[in-house]
């Protein structure tokens, strides 16, 4: 067994700021448990730019956002584990890893950091009839064999969903000489930046249907095209609207879920919206030691958030080891009318320290406002130009407002057209 | 003529039309801010674009390796860089930063790379 106090699953973005965090904070023994090959997490085949404008002020592709973590990851003697995949982490914090070299390894840890980001929706999660013929596959795939493995994976492309990581590849494909036929989007708005749909779609003429779905595949060995469809307000496809393409290759880029198997199994108590840990302002989740950071506690647009939310739960580690983290007064948050999630979820009433809560909206509103209340109370109210479900938000809580709440209380955030 | 332009300034996404004489803009309406303005303007007149590819690499852990150009290139040449780059060939070991192809298709921008790779 191998003692360290902290354990970091994952070693993306999240795992890697959270572990510097933590490290910044005076913890010594540390350790970062990798899957992949190298540090760096999605990050690394991400090429495109966009990436650290709020963290850096300055546009970076993933790698080079992620480069820069790695250099002061590797400038500390936090130990790195790549190639390593964790099996388990047991109710006393014990984390078992395996890989090719060291075989089976017990951390045992006194705090953990679940940092494992999350996962693309495949096929088998929507219902699309047709056989199983090579062409199909996620975006974020087709996005590792363009850009790190060096080839391309079809010629004529039809891509579902307009979330970011499909925008980027339709112009990812168009500039490597495919040719991106539609981008099908079910609900009536993109769930992708502006910015995107203009600079990956618009600038190369490609289609983007909304209320459009893919309803059939046809091929069997090789996809040889599909069939698209309209949608009504139900999200059900309007017969006699089927249109057939021909295409080699669908791209599926339909959602994100973060990856929670190794949270499950310990009995972290998982938020139903998020499909991420139950939080408290440190990013602790409700087993005592174990916090939770980045895409595995709920899906980000931006890694800068990324980012600063690791900070957040390095700091809550440390606090943790170091006996700091008091206990006090725990309640909880709540999205309602049009907020659909609130990170976090539980909010310590006795904190000394002003604290966002983040959350999402579930469909577009122009001029509104959010609202936060307690007990009844308008806490505060502030009129947005735009509130969209792409792009996450946040109030302020203030240790003003928390004087006056009490152990029954509760802080609700919703929007008011 | 007319061009009906989206904003891409700020996440609001105003829908701008521009209004175009003998190639000069005469007129921009649609936008909400100053910045709508001059995006409509540059983006008529000379839009430019950042360009993130690959590059195949010799002796590299992977077989390809990340570039951008080092800052923004005519939207309209975004393809002959693309073939300019889609020929060249470099030499692991690449550190983030390396020019890889120096004063692209002669518009005075280097192509360089965005992720190390230390070769095999």
């Amino acid at each position: 067994m191998l003692n360290y106090d902290l354990v970091v699953v994952g070693g993306g973005p999240a795992g890697m700021a959270a572990a510097l965090k933590a490290k910044e904070e005076g913890v010594e023994k540390i350790v970062i448990l990798e899957r992949a090959e190298t540090l760096g997490g999605i990050l690394e085949q991400c090429i495109h730019t966009g990436f650290g404008l709020h963290y850096f002020g300055e546009e970076l592709s993933g790698p080079e956002y992620a480069g820069r973590f790695i250099e002061l990851v590797e400038k500390t003697d936090i130990d790195v584990f790549t190639d390593t995949m964790v099996l388990n982490i047991s109710d006393d914090n014990v984390v078992t890893a395996v890989n090719n070299n060291e075989g089976l390894m017990q951390f045992k840890a006194i705090a953990v950091v679940l940092a494992m980001g999350c996962r693309e929706r495949p096929r088998g999660a929507l219902s699309i009839a047709g056989s199983r013929p090579a062409g199909i596959m996620t975006a974020g795939t087709a996005q590792k064999y363009v850009n790190i493995d060096g080839y391309m994976p079809g010629k004529k492309v039809v891509i579902l969903g307009s979330g970011d990581i499909g925008l980027i590849m339709a112009r990812r494909m168009t500039l490597e000489g495919a040719e991106v036929k539609v981008v099908c989007e079910l609900m009536p708005y993109s769930g992708g930046l502006t910015r995107n749909i203009v600079q990956c779609l618009d600038d190369f003429g490609i289609p983007l249907r909304l209320s459009c779905t893919v309803v059939a595949t046809h091929g069997k060995e090789r996809l040889e095209g599909v069939t698209i469809a309209q949608v009504d307000d139900k999200l059900q496809a309007i017969p006699g609207t089927e249109e057939y393409i021909e295409c080699d290759t669908l791209l599926l880029s339909v959602g994100l879920i973060p990856e929670n198997e190794l949270s499950k199994d310990v009995g972290v108590e998982l938020d139903r919206v998020t499909s991420g840990p139950v939080v408290d302002e440190y990013r602790e989740t409700l087993h005592p030691g174990i916090f939770a950071c980045g895409n595995v506690l709920q899906v980000h647009d931006l890694v800068d958030y990324v980012t600063e939310e690791s900070q957040i739960a390095g700091k809550g580690a440390a606090d943790y080891i170091f006996g700091k983290k008091k206990g006090g007064t725990f309640i909880n948050t709540k999205g309602i009318n049009g907020v659909r999630y609130i990170v976090p979820q539980r909010v310590n009433i006795e904190g000394e320290e002003n604290l966002k809560l983040y959350f999402r909206v579930g469909q577009v509103y122009k001029g509104a406002k959010v609202v936060v209340e307690c007990d009844g109370k308008i806490l505060s109210s502030k009129k947005k130009v735009k509130l969209a479900p792409g792009e996450m938000e946040n109030v302020v809580i203030t240790t003003e407002m928390l004087k006056d709440m009490n152990k029954d209380s509760e802080i609700v955030v919703r929007v008011e057209e | 003529m007319k061009k009906n332009l989206i904003c891409v300034a700020c996440p609001l996404g105003c829908p701008i039309d521009v209004e175009i004489e003998n190639g000069e803009v005469v007129s921009v309406t649609g936008n909400t801010c100053k910045r709508g303005d001059a995006y409509a303007r540059t983006e008529i007149t000379n839009p430019m674009r950042s360009l993130t590819t690959s590059v195949k690499i010799e002796g590299g852990v992977h077989p390809v390796v990340p570039v951008k150009s080092a800052s923004p290139v005519p939207k309209g040449k975004m393809f002959d860089c693309m073939e300019e780059i889609n020929k060249a060939v470099v030499k692991a070991p690449v550190k983030i930063g390396d020019v890889i192809i120096e004063n692209i298709c002669g518009l005075g921008v280097d192509i360089v790379a965005t992720n190390c790779d230390p070769g095999k």
